[in-house]
């Protein structure tokens, strides 16, 4: 416990210091909030019924983007190496690393949320209601983009061919988000159902990420 | 005969090679019937004559599932029995189970332009299809970017095991995400169960297209082991060439020529 402890101290304290780049998300998340305007025309009305779509947008693409670091600096200075033979069991320590990954780079991106909302003509009760679904569903694009992370580190290869492969996988997430959130602004159908479906699915992933990550860190490190 | 009689790629060489002129033969013959007997089945009263397209449609479309359940099998085989030919398996039937999805795509658009009136909807079947037809393509990526096949195995393999439990999430949620949009304005094909006649050649060509898949299978497992021996083969030369002039200039000409010969 305290070996998980301490990796999730040190997880997080690289991230935000100089080099770790965990707020530059959340630079990306409002420069491409700030872009949509620019597409879409600066009509207030219709920026606020596409309010929750852009957020959560420019939340998977910014949480996504910063994934590829997260098994690959350890790789380069030797660590994950430590980190695969120790005796804590590498599925834990894969939960520990895409845990502290969320709390220095999704939390920061919910936190910045109600500055955004304001950008895009949300009020406060919408603005919440995104927030809140965020607060529920980051935690399964990190662990599911975790196992693009691991793939990235044993292949080699980072960036554009992870994003295909994850995105996909980020769907349904994606899917009852928006829909939580827009059940909670406007529509007919109840907030509860989609947000339990959202929080599911963070939790199945909680458990398919750390197990899919670990095999194939186990399997390509050699 | 057991799986691991297969472990050895010389036996399954052999065996593949007398099985697969049999079910070339089978799958021609079943092909032959199936496509006469859907085009002799008959027009339906409300879709006509493009009903026919189903008997194509439909059986890539299920193929398009299959093949990722027999990726599935073979990656298991890979990440926990290490039998030798299993990533083989889950190479060759990527691109074969990208064709019939695309095909299944194809098909529907083509079909939903006459009856729908568009060459796509955002109908939560389609769009389904649509996402495992990206899937497969970045899976063929991903074996594409790494030289090392047995490392590229591996990744695949987690990757084909998390597409295998996602799928089936992303196809409920989809269902979920559309219902949600349009409700039932999309007309659905076959409201009624499917008559007889339309049944029997249907499942003809299923058995078919799946009897096809195996053929295209094998004969792609027999292609993708014999494109690795000839790698290890020319890798085995290139060092041979690489050792031979670092001892001495005279050894390089003497290979030279051999090479020249």
């Amino acid at each position: 416990m305290t070996a998980l402890a301490a990796l999730i101290r040190r997880d997080i304290r690289i991230a935000l210091r100089v080099g770790g780049g965990a707020l530059i998300g959340v630079l990306f998340f409002l420069t491409v909030v700030v872009l949509m305007p620019f597409a879409v025309g600066p009509d207030l009305a219709l920026l606020s019924r596409l309010g929750p779509a852009i957020l959560w947008l420019g939340a998977l693409l910014a949480s996504l983007l910063t994934l590829d670091r997260l098994f690959m600096a350890d790789h380069e200075d030797g660590s994950l190496d430590l980190i695969t033979m120790s005796r804590t069991p590498l599925e834990l320590a894969c939960a520990a690393k895409a845990l502290a990954h969320w709390l220095a780079a999704g939390l920061p991106l919910i936190v910045a949320t109600p500055v955004l909302g304001l950008l895009l003509n949300l009020d406060m009760a919408a603005t919440g209601a995104v927030a809140l679904t965020l607060l529920a569903g980051t935690p399964a694009l990190t662990f599911t983009g975790m196992i693009g992370a691991a793939l990235a580190v044993t292949l080699h290869r980072g960036g554009l061919l992870m994003a295909v492969l994850v995105l996909p996988l980020s769907i349904p997430v994606l899917i009852f988000g928006v829909a939580a959130s827009q059940a909670a602004i406007t529509g007919p159908l109840s907030f509860g159902a989609p947000f339990s479906i959202l929080c599911a699915l963070s939790l199945v992933s909680l458990v398919i990420g750390p197990f899919a990550a670990a095999a194939s860190l186990k399997h390509g490190l050699d | 005969m057991t799986l691991i009689d297969l472990a050895n790629p010389t036996r399954f060489l052999a065996l593949s090679a007398r099985v697969l002129p049999w079910l070339a033969a089978a799958t021609v013959i079943l092909l032959t019937i199936g496509l006469y007997q859907s085009a002799s089945a008959p027009d339906d009263y409300q879709q006509g004559a493009t009903v026919k397209i189903m008997f194509i449609h439909v059986p890539n479309a299920w193929l398009s599932m299959f093949v990722w359940g027999v990726m599935s099998v073979a990656s298991l085989g890979t990440l926990v029995w290490r039998h030798p030919l299993a990533d083989v398996a889950a190479k060759a039937a990527a691109p074969i189970g990208a064709a019939f999805t695309f095909l299944a795509l194809l098909t529907g658009s083509l079909w939903g332009r006459p009856m729908w009136g568009t060459y796509w909807e955002w109908d939560a079947r389609l769009t389904s299809v649509l996402i495992l037809f990206l899937m497969y393509l970045g899976l063929m990526a991903l074996w594409r970017a790494v030289e090392d096949p047995s490392r590229a195995a591996r990744a695949a393999a987690v990757l084909t095991l998390v597409g295998a439990i996602n799928l089936p999430i992303i196809k409920f949620s989809v269902d979920w995400w559309n219902t949600l949009h349009q409700p039932a304005s999309v007309m659905r094909m076959g409201g009624s169960t499917l008559d007889k006649s339309f049944l029997i050649p249907l499942l003809v060509m299923a058995v078919a297209f799946t009897l096809l898949f195996v053929t295209l299978h094998l004969a792609a497992m027999r292609n993708e082991i014999l494109r690795r021996r000839v790698r290890s083969l020319q890798m085995m030369q290139a060092s041979r060439v690489a050792f031979s002039s670092e001892v001495g200039t005279g050894s390089r000409e003497e290979n030279a020529s051999k090479g020249a010969a």
